[in-house]
């Protein structure tokens, strides 16, 4: 497949599909990430704490 | 082999050889674990890593889930190449190949379902944004308020134009949207990114997913290519093509389900 040339693939578009999207099966030692939310705002946490001028950013959309 | 078994995905077995060389997650070769007609395709990870505790401490950690994340995708993307894989959400583990072949009983129907449901076609992702949509409200104001009737004026006339842009911005994600839904097998609506993540790259209105059948990816393509330029202020963002992780629920429950492309169905997932 070659109609778009592939550039490096952001992590938050790589996160979209990786944290929210692929089958969900709980494994053997229950790893079993289906609390997106959680991973997310901690993400955001990591993401706001190395940036203090970025806003925070949940709650801002219309 | 010993550590933990990392599966990637289940797909049917292929004869089309993979690239030499693929590596997984930390950097372990890539095998296939054949049982009952289906394929898991694994490697090892080590238990310190991958166990609960370390794994729940290192999602957190943005470098190692950076590079864990990709390594999964350019396994997945590898098998993309080769077959349609039905990928499996980050860091799914077992304790070794019994576990997984377990798995693949217990989820084998639906696996085959879902792999003849999304045989032949791929994901693509398209992006919205409004262009500089975080300054209007702080920017520097025009002049400085002689009153407060006149401040207030200012602020309402702000306010109005950022209302204005809103606006435009939806009308415009909500017609994209439309024209390539119709031009799809299927479509989810992630939930837009937040601004902090994209950084800074504006404000992002919609962020889709598309199935395509392979054969009609560049035609697909193309159509998001000529709305680029068609609203001024609007930026639109091709990504793929993916494998259809967005896809993998009939009914697109998480992150769709929210945002009204019908996704109403229950949660039971595929794989119980």
């Amino acid at each position: 497949m070659t109609v778009v040339e592939r550039r490096e693939i952001a992590l938050v578009d790589l996160l979209d599909r990786l944290l929210a999207g692929g089958v969900v099966i709980a494994g053997d030692i229950t790893l079993r990430i289906a609390d997106v939310d959680l991973v997310r705002i901690d993400l955001n946490a990591l993401i706001s704490s190395v940036n203090e001028n970025v806003p925070s950013p949940w709650g801002d959309l219309p | 082999m010993t550590g933990l078994r990392y599966v990637y995905a289940v797909c049917r077995p292929f004869d089309a050889p993979l690239q030499a060389q693929l590596t997984g997650v930390g950097g372990a070769p890539v095998k296939m674990l054949a049982h009952h007609g289906l394929v898991a395709v694994v490697s090892s990870v080590p238990e310190g890593d991958f166990a609960e505790a370390p794994l729940r401490e290192h999602l957190e950690d943005l470098d190692w889930l950076g590079a864990t994340a990709r390594a999964h995708q350019q396994v997945v993307d590898a098998l993309t190449a080769v077959t349609t894989p039905l990928p499996l959400r980050l860091a799914t583990v077992f304790r070794d190949d019994s576990g997984v072949r377990v798995m693949i009983e217990s989820g084998e129907e639906a696996f085959r379902r879902t792999l003849d449901r999304l045989d032949g076609r791929v994901e693509w992702g398209v992006k919205v944004y409004i262009e500089g949509g975080e300054e209007p409200a702080e920017a520097a104001p025009a002049a400085k308020p002689v009153s407060g009737r006149d401040y207030l004026r200012q602020r309402r006339n702000r306010a109005q134009e950022r209302e204005d842009r809103w606006r435009a911005a939806e009308r415009f994600a909500t017609r994209l949207h439309g024209t390539l839904a119709a031009h799809a097998e299927d479509s989810r609506l992630h939930a837009p990114q937040n601004s902090a993540l994209t950084r800074g790259s504006g404000h992002n209105v919609l962020n889709a997913a598309y199935l395509v059948p392979r054969a009609h990816s560049e035609e697909f393509v193309e159509l998001v290519d000529h709305t680029k330029d068609e609203e001024p202020g609007m930026r639109v963002e091709l990504t793929g093509p993916w494998a259809a992780y967005s896809f993998v629920d009939p009914e697109g429950r998480g992150a769709g389900e929210a945002a009204g492309t019908g996704g109403t169905g229950d949660t039971s997932g595929e794989a119980e």
